[in-house]
């Protein structure tokens, strides 16, 4: 009798990248409810057009590229890009800016380096920054969250949203309703010589913990994280290190003068603080290789960002946190090579 | 009795072993023809001793180890040599030379197979002979000549025996059923194991889900506590299940906490190992004069009637071992030689059962579908593969270095410290098919190290031959010089004027 002969190991454990990534977006819900609940259905319409330009982008880039798109295009990588960037984009960003900043994401974030697998930045990160450097005012005007007082209502959160996405003025009706993120008005607020407990007694920057309305969604994220971390599709040494590297200074500083440096609480619960430790920085792409390069790369992405909230021109730094410790990931690579069976440290 | 803590690394997999192992094993008589390969799995071959047409007995001689990594062959039957020619082997490559015996039916047994009444008081280096001459090889699925490697524990002094019983890898149950219905001998031949390799402590090891062989191998320990020289000399070690932790370097770790070093036997580090099983055969050796005739192996798989465990000669088709296990069921896809992770599939069941076959598993759909779907894609480096790498490599780096041949790469990422377990490539989920591809990069390595080598020695000998050139001609030019000179001195000779 005769066989079919083929390679060992016979059989695998049957993981896939569809299901790696759906897991991520899965994951991503809590802090999407959360979102959408404080800041009105912005997300969801950045959501949209964010996943169907991206599908659109990845397959104009593998046809370009001679290859076939469709297992490209049902691995699910792209739609992470695509949920991470309209998570770190305003809700009230006109549609053509998050198509714009999704569309650059995905061509120069991830094809023009060869695709899934070999870009050394984070695409949805590179896209970020692209549209925050260029559209400086539109990527920092945010709703007011529904929790900090009572002068909106979440339907009137709705119609700002699709003002905002068909690209209306807001200044016009809508401009008591919008206004900075609380790290951005607590860097506004320090240059202007403010001491950091008279802002946080303001009420429209500190929540019962963190920045309101973002401290539900850092909640909301780490509670996705932590499910990925149970899945074991993120393991814990980008998140620890991440936070750690942001944490640590920040509770250093705050001890050394809590007049104008925030604590550690604030500070974990403002900004992009979870949804970067768990979900963008987690990358494994763009990440360090080994556990404890991992470790490294995590804590300078996290000190990097605590620099750039500190003494930086822009009020949340994880975006250009990731993508300085995406360059260092050769060096760290190099110098945490684990220890091979047998052989000396 | 608490489960030892392990070697990093590694998983804890689906065993499949209760299929075949609620039974006893089964003896299976002696077939019609056995062909027995010249290569039993080590990866060299023996000598043949015999030419077509010789007569044989049971435990003749029929191949003789030249090299010390071959082992000797003997007819596990009596009757006639019909051929000795290359065929399909159950060997790397998938052919070997093989001697081809026909049972004459009449059970001859040669006189040297008698029983070894005083192997125990045997000099370590007279038994060392004994069983190279008795075939004993490793039969945990590696087939390296025991004697081999008793001696490379001798010359460092290696002090440990790590008798390996963790059979860790899913399918196969052999080592278990062998535990359980011969642990004396495992004991008995643990013993002179120990004797032969100069060791003063040796550790038998078993993983914690084979409660029935623990017990057995712990009561059998008991009976032989006066055999023993010393009270500590005998230990059993129970460890807990994790692939794969059988494998020899992994195992020592797991159970002595000796790392071995990268490039070096284990002997070097002062450590032994043999499997359970090539210890019953060392027993059956010292009882009954025995080589090594026979072993217990593993039929199993969702493609046959009944798994269980034969005790077969070697040479014994496998198709002869299927049908005692019930014959074939349903559509089986592969025939694999050994377990499901490292085994090799063979491409037909007219092989012959060698040495170092420990499992026939007829794999259907069912048993390894998994593979039978996977589309590769790009690896992500979600670093799983590095997470399960006993050697503590870096899969997903090597995968790069290995794509791009980058031989330096591969040499600093440990392409050779690979055990090839198979682990990276379970566990990818780009299902990359790692394993594979380290494999025929350790072929590029080595291919290019022999040109290399090849290379160097033809430089020596250019060099050497132009140096020997130059020598000549320098000499002759000496020799010209000297004579010219001696022709020359009477015109130099200022008394020498009359011409």
């Amino acid at each position: 009798m005769r066989f079919d002969t083929s390679p060992a190991p016979h059989v695998i454990a049957g993981y896939t990248v569809p299901r790696v990534m759906f897991q991520v977006l899965f994951a991503l819900v809590p802090a999407g409810i959360a979102h959408v609940a404080l800041f009105g259905p912005g997300l969801l319409l950045q959501l949209s057009v964010a996943s169907v330009t991206a599908l659109l982008a990845e397959a104009a880039a593998l046809r370009w590229r001679g290859r076939d798109a469709a297992p490209a295009l049902r691995d699910g990588s792209v739609l992470v890009t695509a949920f991470l960037l309209a998570f770190s984009i305003p809700p009230l960003l006109p549609w053509w800016l998050g198509a714009l900043g999704t569309a650059l994401a995905v061509l120069l974030g991830k094809h023009v380096f060869g695709g899934l697998g070999q870009n050394p930045f984070n695409p949805a990160m590179v896209g970020y920054a692209i549209l925050l450097v260029s559209f400086p005012a539109e990527m920092t005007r945010w709703p007011m969250p529904l929790d900090v007082d009572g002068t909106h209502t979440w339907p009137e959160l709705a119609r700002m949203s699709f003002a905002g996405f068909y690209g209306a003025d807001l200044t016009a009706r809508w401009d008591g309703y919008t206004g900075a993120t609380a790290l951005d008005a607590i860097r506004n607020g320090l240059g202007m010589r403010y001491t950091l407990p008279e802002l946080l007694g303001r009420g429209d920057i500190a929540g019962t913990f963190g920045a309101r309305g973002f401290a539900w969604i850092n909640l909301a994220a780490l509670a996705g994280g932590l499910y990925l971390m149970t899945r074991r599709i993120v393991r814990w040494h980008i998140p620890l290190a991440v936070l750690g590297g942001l944490l640590v200074p920040s509770f250093i500083a705050h001890g050394l003068d809590s007049g104008i440096a925030l604590g550690p609480t604030m500070q974990a619960f403002s900004g992009a603080t979870m949804l970067s430790a768990f979900f963008i920085a987690t990358d494994p792409v763009s990440a360090a290789t080994s556990d404890r390069g991992r470790l490294w790369y995590g804590a300078g992405i996290g000190l990097i960002a605590w620099i750039i909230r500190t003494w930086g021109g822009y009020p949340d730094g994880f975006a250009f946190a990731v993508l300085l410790m995406n360059l260092a990931v050769p060096f760290i690579d190099r110098y945490t090579v684990p220890r091979i069976y047998g052989r000396r440290p | 009795m608490a489960a030892r803590p392990t070697f990093p690394a590694g998983l804890a997999l689906d065993a499949h072993k209760q299929q075949a192992c609620g039974t006893p094993i089964i003896e299976l008589s002696l077939p019609p023809q056995v062909t027995l390969a010249l290569d039993q799995g080590s990866g060299y071959s023996a000598e043949p001793v015999v030419t077509v047409g010789d007569s044989v007995a049971m435990g003749t001689l029929v191949a003789r180890a030249d090299h010390p990594f071959a082992s000797a062959l003997h007819s596990p039957l009596a009757g006639n040599v019909v051929a000795i020619e290359s065929r399909e082997a159950a060997v790397e490559g998938g052919r070997n030379v093989c001697i081809v015996i026909e049972n004459d039916g009449s059970g001859r047994i040669d006189d040297r197979v008698r029983p070894v009444a005083t192997a125990l008081s045997l000099s370590p280096e007279e038994l060392v002979h004994r069983l190279r001459d008795a075939g004993i090889a490793g039969l945990g699925g590696a087939g390296f000549p025991t004697a081999t490697k008793l001696n490379s524990a001798r010359a460092s002094g290696a002090q440990t025996l790590v008798l390996n019983g963790a059979e860790c890898e899913p399918w196969i149950c052999c080592d278990d059923a062998v535990m359980r219905s011969a642990a004396d001998d495992v004991v008995r031949g643990a013993l002179l194991l120990q004797r032969a390799a100069g060791a003063g402590r040796c550790l038998i090891a078993i993983e914690d889900d084979k409660p029935a062989a623990i017990a057995a191998v712990a009561g059998a320990i008991e009976r032989q506590r006066d055999a023993a020289q010393r009270d500590d000399a005998l230990t059993l070690a129970v460890i807990s299940a994790v692939y794969p932790q059988g494998a020899e370097r992994q195992l020592i770790t797991a159970v002595a906490g000796i790392e071995v070093p990268s490039g070096s036997l284990p002997a070097a580090a002062g450590v032994i190992c043999q499997n359970v099983a090539t210890a019953v055969a060392v027993a059956r050796w010292a009882a009954y004069g025995e080589p090594i005739l026979s072993r217990v192996v593993t039929v199993t798989g969702s493609g046959v009637e009944h798994p269980c465990n034969v005790r077969a000669p070697i040479g014994t088709p496998l198709s002869a071992l299927i049908a005692a296990a019930g014959g074939y069921r349903s559509t089986p896809l592969r025939l694999i030689a050994g377990g499901s992770m490292t085994g090799r599939a063979l491409p037909s069941d007219d092989v012959g059962l060698t040495k170092a076959m420990n499992c026939v598993l007829v794999a259907t759909p069912d048993d390894v579908g998994s593979r039978l779907g996977a589309v590769e894609m790009p690896c992500i480096r979600c670093g799983d593969c590095a997470n399960v790498c006993p050697a503590g490599l870096l899969p997903q780096q090597l995968h790069r270095a290995a794509l791009a041949d980058a031989h330096d790469a591969m040499h600093e990422l440990g392409m050779r410290d690979c055990i090839d377990c198979g682990l990276c490539d379970y566990v990818c989920p780009s299902q990359i098919p790692l394993a594979a591809r380290f494999r025929d990069a350790r072929r590029r390595l080595n291919a290019a190290e022999a040109t290399a080598q090849k290379a160097a020695h033809a430089r020596e000998r250019h060099e050497l031959r132009t140096r020997r050139l130059q020598e000549a001609a320098t000499a002759e030019q000496q020799a010209f010089e000297s004579v010219r000179n001696r022709a020359r001195q009477p015109d130099d000779d200022p008394a020498g004027g009359n011409r």
